[in-house]
């Protein structure tokens, strides 16, 4: 293993990162520098017994020597926090669409579900230069996706999404591990970041083996679960159609507005209880314990096929 | 000598003895409600669990020379991390200095015979016995392994160890907390000597007062988080399993809502008594007093506002990430001033190298490097890339190790003279504080390092890119052992064979030294009065040569 694969900056946010680093080292080193200069030369000059002058300093000098450190330190503390946070922000913005590709982290490893239906363990396979959003969850304890060359991290919880974004800007193979304890083996619930040219990504996702791409498969399960038997219009059951949900904002029973996204859908399946459309009575089941975290994304991208032109693929999966 | 002192000190008709020869049976120990035998009883304990604690680090510093691991299972590596950190942490830290120095030295610094509430004190002491019995059942039981951090839903549904022992045992030692910071609160409202006004609290007094209601707040949310882990670990309470909709995050929110005050529950009485060793050694008033004890109040304020700062990755909002970011930038700022204090005390100063400056002087550089690092992590983008690695282990030792135990030694050293009546070796001690201080950098320096070049924390194997800093950090911690075992010698030996201190060894202003050396039973043998501020060693700096050719004996010493 090489060190590179930490320590590379393989995207234009990693670099900033460590731009920001170098910038509070050098604020930290002059301060460092400062305090530690000034007691040497005080425990040298005013030690035990030297000859140096000593005297009261007058009362009122004190006062402003305290008002101007305190707000030298607030201002140069203020700069760091709007420096930090402006990063923070524009990181932020994560302009659309981007390639998102699904993670379900188990104890002690990670499942990867790419859009094509490609999947694999423990390795982590995207194009260069093209906005990736992981749509992360876990199947049991609290997990952490660590990619140290994208300088990125973020928790994975159970039964939610959490999400990370990023546009790898070098091609290479980088680590990537679990940051949050996870129990016995989580030291080596490890893999590789592998950057590759949209070209190569293309290709491999056409080598993998796995069929059908990932709306596809939901399709197939929301016929074999049964779902399809009311969320279609005409059925005698009243459920609401899922033609153009994934993105909208849906009016629940209790009054609140929500924005249909992947955690929402999710809910749906899972907590149906959490979130009642308005207008339908509650009658959706719930569905936990009766898919695998794997099937729920296949499940949610499907769902939101239905909004999207290009992803419906016809053969009457329109209603 | 002193204004102070010749008005303080012991007249002849009243003879007292020492707290240590008011009884010397087992029995008169364990029920003493005197605060300062209650001191030496957690100094006691405190020590017997620093050092199980260290045990339980050293295996896993010795695992980690390798990168594959070499006698550990993962498994009992996650366990000795674990009972490291809850050991430390409860049993150790957020006691050390306010139960042993604060039991001690607080009611004699402002003029009270004794804490407030004598007899909740020794209840204090025996709760923290019952929350470690816990604890040395869980290291009988075969360990706990979900980190100090006790996170759901690992702790509640994975983990297959004694985490509810380990829960209580932590919950019962909170309540010890509590007790010891009532007290305190109630003994500076309700006990401070005619004249001792709060401007004239010396700062150790104030860092204590501080410290007390930070504990007396923040402590029962983190008995309320452990009770629901056991609640939902034993009979299935899901609060915070999200499969039936709870929330694992709600925990980290409670847990950091205590754990971030902690840290200035650790870190705040080590001020308090830098403070005191500064101007003591330095021979000067504490420069800016006022601003210190606004600082030491501020920070016990803002603590309470920043502790989402530990959750920037945990799935929290990028709105509450950048409050939190900036609120953790302002807690900064009064601790970058008292550094700046503590470093203008000494200008002018008539400086010795006594060991507890030596210790206090350390405190200065791992505070400030630790404060320092604390920056970094404030800020957003690079917390991201460092949290949960091995950069945040080095800052949180370099404040709550580095920083609380370099002050707790030089707390120990300082009133060393006043608990025992006798001098310890000087020299060994300090050796033992340089060796203190190096180990400590060469523990963590290398930790800081490959925590920024991506070494995840809590990892029993590793990428073996960063062995080399491994066994640097290893090697530190070697060093770090001798320094920590060197003072159980020398100071052992001083309690036989050390010289008799008398009542005043260094000088030193506090009404904790106008009284003989050990003190009586009441503390006092006048009740003292407070004319002047603290810290007027400017005008005892004229008269010291004097002090010095005729160092006077105190009444204790004529035991």
């Amino acid at each position: 293993m090489k060190l590179t694969e930490f320590t590379t900056a393989a995207s234009d946010y990693a670099a900033h990162v460590d731009a920001l680093f170098i910038l509070l080292s050098v604020v930290s080193g002059a301060v460092v520098a400062l305090v530690a200069g000034l007691i040497t030369y005080f425990l040298i000059r005013y030690h035990k017994g030297s000859g140096a002058p000593r005297g009261e300093t007058p009362e009122r000098l004190d006062r402003e020597i305290e008002i101007g450190w305190t707000a030298a330190t607030s201002f140069l503390f203020l700069f760091l926090f709007w420096w930090a946070a402006s990063r923070q922000l524009s990181a932020l913005a994560t302009p659309e669409p981007a390639l998102e590709i699904h993670v379900v982290a188990k104890q002690w490893m990670w499942r990867i579900q790419h859009p094509s239906g490609a999947r694999e363990i423990d390795e982590l396979h995207v194009p260069v230069h093209t906005n990736v959003r992981l749509i992360m969850t876990s199947q049991d304890a609290i997990h952490d996706l660590y990619l140290p060359a994208l300088r990125l991290k973020q928790d994975v919880l159970p039964d939610r999404y959490t999400y990370l974004s990023f546009n790898a800007t070098k091609t290479g193979v980088f680590h990537l591990t679990c940051a949050e304890f996870c129990g016995t083996d989580h030291s080596v619930m490890a893999g590789r970041l592998v950057v590759v040219t949209p070209e190569e990504y293309s290709r491999w996702n056409a080598a993998v083996p796995e069929g059908d791409d990932l709306a596809h498969q939901g399709k197939a399960l929301f016929l074999s679960l049964g779902c399809s038997g009311c969320h279609t219009p005409g059925s005698t059951v009243h459920a609401p159609d899922l033609k153009g949900v994934y993105g909208s904002a849906v009016q629940l029973a209790d009054g609140r507005t929500v924005t249909a996204d992947e955690a929402y859908l999710r809910d749906c399946i899972l907590l149906p209880d959490k979130n009642r459309v308005a207008g339908f009575p509650p009658l959706m089941p719930n569905f936990s314990g009766a898919v695998t975290p794997g099937q729920v994304i296949s499940l949610v991208a499907y769902v939101k096929s239905l909004s999207s032109q290009s992803v419906d693929t016809g053969q009457g999966a329109s209603p | 000598m002193s204004e102070m002192t010749l008005q303080y000190a012991p007249t002849e008709e009243s003879v007292a003895t020492s707290y240590l020869d008011e009884g010397h049976t087992v029995l008169s120990w364990l029920l003493t409600t005197d605060h300062k035998r209650i001191a030496i009883l957690y100094a006691l304990s405190i020590t017997a669990f620093f050092f199980i604690g260290g045990v339980a680090i050293g295996l896993v510093r010795l695992e980690l020379i390798s990168p594959t691991g070499w006698f550990m299972t993962s498994d009992e590596y996650n366990r000795a991390f674990t009972i490291h950190g809850i050991i430390m942490v409860w049993f150790f830290l957020v006691p050390s200095i306010p139960a042993t120095m604060g039991n001690f030295v607080l009611p004699m610094m402002i003029g009270a015979p004794d804490v407030a509430f004598p007899r909740l004190n020794l209840l204090s002491w025996y709760l923290y016995l019952i929350g470690a019995s816990f604890t040395v059942y869980v290291l009988l039981s075969g360990g706990v392994d979900t980190g100090w951090t006790f996170y759901p839903p690992f702790s509640s549904t994975y983990s297959h160890s004694s985490v509810v022992p380990a829960a209580i045992g932590v919950f019962v030692v909170g309540f010890s907390s509590i007790a010891t910071g009532v007290n305190f609160m109630a003994t500076v409202h309700l006990l401070r000597a005619p004249g001792m006004t709060w401007f004239r609290l010396p700062l150790f007094a104030w860092s204590m007062y501080v410290v007390s209601m930070v504990m007396v707040l923040a402590t029962p949310v983190l008995a309320m988080s452990l009770l629901l882990i056991c609640a939902e670990r034993l009979f299935g309470l899901p609060i915070f399993d999200a499969s039936v909709g709870g929330d694992p995050v709600l925990f980290q929110h409670l847990f950091w809502f205590y754990s971030h005050p902690a840290v200035y529950i650790m870190i705040l009485p080590a001020m308090g008594v830098v403070s005191e060793v500064f101007a003591c050694f330095a021979r000067r008033r504490v420069f800016g007093y006022a601003f210190m004890v606004y600082a030491l109040l501020t920070i016990g304020v803002v603590g309470f506002m920043v502790w989402g700062h530990h959750m920037f990755v945990a799935g929290q909002s990028p709105l509450a990430n950048l409050i939190f970011s900036f609120l953790s930038f302002i807690v900064a700022v009064p601790s970058a001033i008292k550094v700046f204090n503590w470093t203008a005390t000494l200008y002018r100063g008539q400086i010795g190298f006594e060991a507890p400056m030596l210790y206090a002087l350390g405190f200065l550089g791992l505070f400030t490097i630790g404060g320092l690092t604390g920056l970094f992590l404030a800020s957003v983008p690079i917390d991201i890339a460092a949290t949960d690695s091995y950069f945040v282990v080095a800052h949180f030792h370099t404040i709550m190790v580095g920083g609380t135990v370099s002050a707790f030694m030089a707390g120990i050293h300082y009133w060393w003279p006043k608990v025992t009546g006798r001098r310890y070796h000087e020299f060994a001690a300090q050796l033992a504080a340089i060796a203190m201080f190096l180990g400590f950098n060469l523990t963590f320096i290398p930790q800081f390092i490959m925590g920024w070049l991506g070494m995840p924390r809590r990892y029993h194997f590793y990428p073996d890119v960063f062995q080399i800093w491994h066994v640097l950090s290893s090697g530190g911690a070697a060093m770090l052992a001798v320094a920590y075992l060197m003072p159980l010698g020398y100071l052992g030996w001083s309690l036989f064979n050390g010289d008799r201190a008398g009542d005043n060894p260094w000088g030193a202003t506090g009404l904790e030294w106008q009284t003989p050396s050990p003190p009586p039973k009441r503390n006092f043998l006048r009740p003292p009065q407070v004319t002047s501020a603290p810290y007027q060693y400017h005008d005892i700096g004229r008269a010291r040569e004097e002090v010095e050719q005729a160092p006077v004996e105190g009444r204790g010493d004529a035991r």
